[in-house]
């Protein structure tokens, strides 16, 4: 068993799914549907558990990585398909899996127009996502982290909104300049050290002078995808006209990329960089925590308001992953996968309500608790969630941060700790504007609580968010290896700073 | 043991709450209800083993490991935390019982148990703290139940928006809180109550550079905790959510906005006395924020015309003496005021919440009067309530009110003043306690006759927990008393002081005559002036408010604070997120960002665009060309 390629397993096995929803024929399109869902499911399913084994197989106690398979791909370059996990990149992949689970079931009902692509689409998504977190190879990842919006574009634009084409053209902007610096980066690299190998870049050396643009072209690209303000207005435009589930992947998986970007590169490989630009992240950090707080509070549209809500969560990863110290980085680590469930759960939320009444407006509804009570039962967990009440996997990732930053500089956590405040009233507001209140719209006396597969489809994301909340030590023991690698790799520049 | 008084009304709450509509609103009743007597049972039992002894721990399970960053779930059992746990349980126990009948008319009455039993569980929690961060999550825990309760008529906008302010003024508090604790983390490397008080003594002298000043390290940190406990306990400044607190079911303010969850600001205090002790500033503070929250509370008590914001500021201003007694020192003194508090306020609470069951729900004592022979038990239950809240000699409050008082005496400097506030709070606090008893019950009645007619004395479900809370009314005083015993025994170490020659309990017992005795001349003077005003001469009250309007429209309207505040944050917070969003967001990034490079990108490519059936393809295209030129680019080195 431990001889199976098993990464490339969990990275391939949802092309397989699409090969044989390729091979659906059939003249009528409901039968066709079903089948495409069924095999959607059933592959992300098979995936998920195959990425358990993964858990499974993975020594917490080692610091490198692990389960690693690798085989030539472009000899004369010393370019190598080269994958395998650490404590960091573990928890990507679980998450990528398990959500893909999750949207499938979560677009049970909802999708109807070409469900056959629509389920190619997430699944060729699975891949990519699994993919980036798994590559040790610089072009690699590359072709992965760019390769992702493909899918994601495809599902904005046939199964998006009607503003569609514009969210998607803004997205491309902001991408576009920071592939072309990413690219530009990985090129130079290649010509320093003579390898994309990425354990082999992290113990290369480069210049100071280097490191300080090698740091700005990795920043264009990587601060676009958190996104850090001000390259965020992508954000709001892309959720508000994607469909649900592209929204939680959106939000629960891509957003990630920015984060985890900046872990596995920008600090191991540019370390001096990484510690000259800290304050410069801060600054731009604690802007997105309260400007996008701020803003959050004033929106009239749910996806908006919880996209605004995100860049603010993600201003406190970037935070915690500039700390440099132990707290900081597994704080940020913790809140990137918190808020990879919470916030996917909550477009789920959206999803649920938009599926029955077609509309994201706030003023559309009010007094759903009255009609719905188990909704608004998880509505409100993922509210308390997002807003970091302790026992949710909000508080730990939180409060770890502003522990850690706290060491570092404390204004800087202090004005994270606004996002505490700030989270409570827009999160609150919008759930008394949606869920309290009379129920007064004809429209909304009918409304029927959640049905089976969207309750399945929350279920393993309210365990976690408790889990995670109550015992987060099953996720921080496993990465605390990795993150002290990582933490002893940047102690010639901490220590610096610290004379 | 301990475990199952934490833990049983977590499991009441999580059958009520999950499984309410399947074994329906009785079944739901009787679990709550039987599980929280247990556990009121069991905490009494360990009132009678637990002082006067060492204190302990029950380990539980790690939660948080970050580093050097390690915390423990465990239970802190010593003589505070017992004396907490007998409180909560024993009010929470009765107001479980009175909700049967008090909610008997309610649809959602599974709900309402419910989060009864998940709000004591929060506040057991909190009690058993046994490091912060543990402390932080009953913190939160009982913030976030109280923020369900408030908002438990989940339809009325104005329920709605008193649940959002108390959550959201008490997260002002716990922002200040958390900062705190990682300033603690900081400093001593640890978020652990044990190891935290062993090397506080240490840090008495140390300063520490933080946001651009040097402060006193221990100072600073008392000062934040200090701001988490006024948001949790109503003091000045973070009061306003309180008063509004009272659209909550009446049994709700009588548990959590009388006896439990506003005192856990106290219960905090008092729990760090081993690090407060060495922050003489964070001391001085309080007495100064605790005396004039007291004063002021009690000036705001003295006009408003809801029978229940009278008692909410009632407490506000008894919150008030406990603090300034923490703050001169007299820890014991305050939790003995917490101790006889809970159950003279939980009465009040209890007893208005059975006129206002009886008066088919009406709360304003404009329209009261006349009602205390259809109900006679209640209005018995309001007098015991009162006259041990005005602190008449050997009802439950005079004990302990007495003691405050003289303490703050006895201290001296800032003490002086928190003593003189203190005297004028108590015959305010008089003199509203009888403004209410004699609008309420006595004169004419001023009610409708349709309600006149219904006006019926509350079922025994809702009586006997009166009843029972009369006798702790009566009776705290008494059974509190080793509390404040001079040496300190009772309290086993889970109270310190520094000094023992400043032990302020020992020092109260040496002030003068006139000292000891102004506290109950005060209480006669108030109750006696509401006598005069409120049934002898009813026309007075009008002609003195008449005469004195600019004050009466100052108490009236709370000292304008809520106005005040949304001026200052709500307004310019919304300005600055409209602001933010159309001008900034919307107007400079995206004009100068994505909206003028498209705009100038256009012009260029407006062919290629033509091409295309639209962008989406675009990236593809392009990322499908850098992958190109970064393969052509290594076959040009190759060959080279």
């Amino acid at each position: 068993m431990s001889d199976w390629p098993l990464l490339s397993l969990v990275i391939f096995l949802p092309l397989v799914g699409v090969l044989f929803i390729l091979a659906i024929r059939n003249e009528d399109e409901e039968v066709v549907a079903q089948n495409a869902k069924a095999v959607a499911l059933w592959t992300s399913s098979i995936t998920f558990l195959l990425s358990l084994l993964i858990w499974f197989q993975f020594d917490p106690n080692q610091a490198g990585f692990q389960l690693v398979e690798k085989a030539p791909w472009l000899p004369g370059f010393d370019i190598n398909y080269h994958v395998g996990v650490d404590g960091i990149s573990l928890w990507f992949v679980l998450l990528s899996t398990l959500l893909t689970v999750v949207v499938i079931l979560g677009s049970w009902h909802s999708v109807t127009t070409r469900v056959k692509e629509y389920m190619i689409s997430f699944l060729v998504m699975e891949t990519l996502m699994v993919g980036v977190f798994c590559a040790l190879d610089v072009v690699l990842f590359y072709i992965f982290f760019e390769g992702i919006l493909i899918p994601m574009f495809l599902i904005i634009g046939i199964w998006g909104g009607p503003n569609r084409i514009y969210a998607a053209f803004k997205f491309f902007l902001y991408t576009l300049v920071g592939s072309v610096l990413f690219l530009v980066a990985i090129i130079y690299m290649y010509l320093v050290a003579g390898t994309t190998d990425i354990p082999t870049l992290m113990r290369t050396e480069f210049t100071a002078e280097a490191q300080w643009w090698l740091f700005l072209a990795l920043f264009a690209s990587f601060a676009v995808k958190v996104p850090m303000w001000p390259f965020h207005t992508w954000l709001p435009d892309a959720h508000v006209e994607a469909p649900t589930a592209g929204s939680v992947l959106l939000a629960g998986v891509l957003l990630k990329l920015g984060g985890y970007g900046f872990l596995r590169f920008s600090l191991p490989m540019l370390p001096i960089a990484s510690a000259e630009f800290a304050p410069f992240i801060y600054a731009l950090s604690v802007i997105a925590v309260v400007y996008t707080s701020l803003v959050a509070l004033m929106q009239d549209d749910m996806k908006k308001l919880i996209a605004y809500s995100s860049v603010a969560h993600m201003g406190i990863v970037t935070i915690g992953v500039f700390t440099f110290n132990e707290q900081g980085i597994q704080g940020g680590i913790l809140q990137m996968l918190s808020h990879g469930i919470v916030s996917g759960a909550l477009f789920l939320c959206v999803g649920v309500i938009y599926d029955r009444i077609h509309s994201r407006e706030i003023r559309r509804y009010g007094g759903l608790a009255e009609r719905m009570p188990i909704y608004a039962t998880v509505f409100m967990l993922f509210m308390l969630a997002s807003v970091g009440l302790p026992g949710t996997s909000g508080f730990v990732g939180e409060v770890l941060v502003i522990v850690g930053v706290f060491q570092v500089n404390a204004w800087v956590a202090a004005l994270a700790a606004t996002g505490m405040i700030l989270g409570a009233c827009y999160m609150l507001w919008l759930y008394r504007r949606v869920v309290f209140g009379p129920l007064v719209r004809e429209d909304l006396l009918s409304i029927k609580d959640m049905r089976r597969h969207e309750a399945v489809a929350f279920a393993p994301l309210i365990i976690l968010v408790i889990v995670m909340g109550v015992y987060p030590n099953f996720f921080l023991e496993p990465m605390a290896a990795s993150v002290d690698a990582l933490l002893l790799q940047l102690e010639p520049v901490t220590t610096l700073a610290a004379d | 043991m301990y475990t199952a008084i934490v833990f049983l009304p977590l499991l009441g709450a999580i059958v009520a709450g999950l499984f309410g509509r399947i074994i329906g609103d009785r079944a739901a009743q009787i679990v709550t209800c039987s599980l929280l007597c247990i556990s009121a049972l069991l905490s009494g039992i360990a009132l009678l083993t637990v002082p006067f002894g060492e204190p302990f721990k029950v380990p539980l399970a790690t939660w948080i490991v970050s580093g050097s960053f390690e915390v423990d779930w465990a239970l802190r059992i010593d003589a505070l935390t017992v004396v907490m746990l007998v409180v909560v349980t024993w009010v929470s126990a009765l107001v479980h019982i009175y909700s049967i009948g008090y909610m008997s008319h309610d649809a959602s009455i599974a709900r309402f148990m419910s989060y009864l039993s998940l709000f004591t569980f929060a506040m057991l929690m909190l009690v058993t703290a046994d490091n912060f961060l543990q402390l932080f999550f009953g913190w939160e825990g009982v913030g976030v139940a109280s923020y369900l309760l408030i908002g438990f008529w989940y339809e009325k906008a104005s329920a709605n928006n008193a649940a959002m302010k108390a959550f959201i003024v008490n997260r002002v508090g716990d922002f200040a809180l958390i900062l705190g604790i990682a300033a603690i983390f900081l400093v001593f490397d640890s978020v652990d109550f044990d190891t935290v008080f062993a090397a506080a003594p240490a840090f008495a002298e140390h300063q520490i550079a933080l946001f651009g000043v040097t402060w006193s390290t221990l100072d600073l940190i008392c000062i934040l905790l200090f701001i988490g406990a006024m948001g949790k306990s109503a003091q000045l400044g973070l009061h306003t959510w309180l008063p509004d607190a009272m659209e909550g079911p009446t049994p709700v303010s009588a548990l959590i906005h009388a006896a439990t969850m506003v005192t856990a600001g106290v219960f905090l205090i008092a729990r760090v006395s081993p690090i407060i002790e060495y922050a003489p500033v964070a001391l001085a503070v309080i007495v100064l924020i605790g005396a004039t929250t007291a004063f002021f509370a009690a000036t705001v008590a003295l006009t408003q015309n809801d029978i229940k914001r009278v008692i909410a500021y009632s407490t506000c201003s008894q919150l008030g003496y406990m603090f300034f007694a923490l703050g001169v020192g007299a820890y014991a003194a305050a939790i003995f005021h917490l101790f006889t508090h809970a159950f003279f306020k939980a009465l009040l609470f209890l007893a208005a919440g059975s006129v206002i069951h009886g008066m088919s729900n009406e709360q304003d004592m404009r329209r009261m009067g006349g009602i205390w022979r259809h109900m006679k038990f209640t209005y018995a239950m309001m007098w015991i309530g009162s006259l041990a809240l005005v602190g008449v000699p050997f009802f439950a409050g005079f004990y302990s009110k007495d003691l405050i008082l003289e303490a703050a005496f006895a201290a001296g400097g800032v003490g002086f003043y928190a003593f003189a506030l203190g005297i004028a709070a108590a015959v305010m606090t008089a003199f509203y306690s009888g403004r209410l008893l004699f609008m309420t019950f006595h004169g004419k009645p001023r009610a409708s006759e349709e309600v006149m007619h219904h006006v019926h004395e509350s079922p025994l479900v809702m009586t006997i927990p009166l009843g029972l809370l009369a006798v702790g009314a009566v009776f705290a005083g008494y059974l509190g008393l080793p509390m404040v015993a001079d040496d300190h025994a009772f309290w086993g170490g889970s109270i310190y002081l520094a000094e023992m020659e400043r032990n302020i309990i020992y020092l109260a017992h040496y002030v003068p005559t006139w000292v000891v005795i102004a506290p109950i001349v005060a209480g006669f003077v108030g109750l006696g002036l509401a006598y005069v005003i409120y049934i002898q001469r009813t026309e007075l009250a009008d002609r003195l408010a008449e005469r004195f309007r600019p004050l009466y429209q100052f108490s009236l309207n709370k000292w304008y604070f809520d106005e005040l505040y949304d001026a200052l944050f709500v307004r310019p917070a919304r300005q600055a997120g409209t602001f933010l969003w159309r001008r900034v967001d919307a107007g400079i990034i995206d004009d100068y960002g994505p909206n003028g490079v498209a705009a100038t990108a256009l012009e260029g490519t407006k062919r290629v665009v033509k091409l295309q059936t639209g962008y989406i393809y675009h990236y593809a295209f392009v990322m499908l060309i850098g992958v190109a030129a970064l393969v052509s680019w290594f076959l040009f080195v190759a060959r080279g």
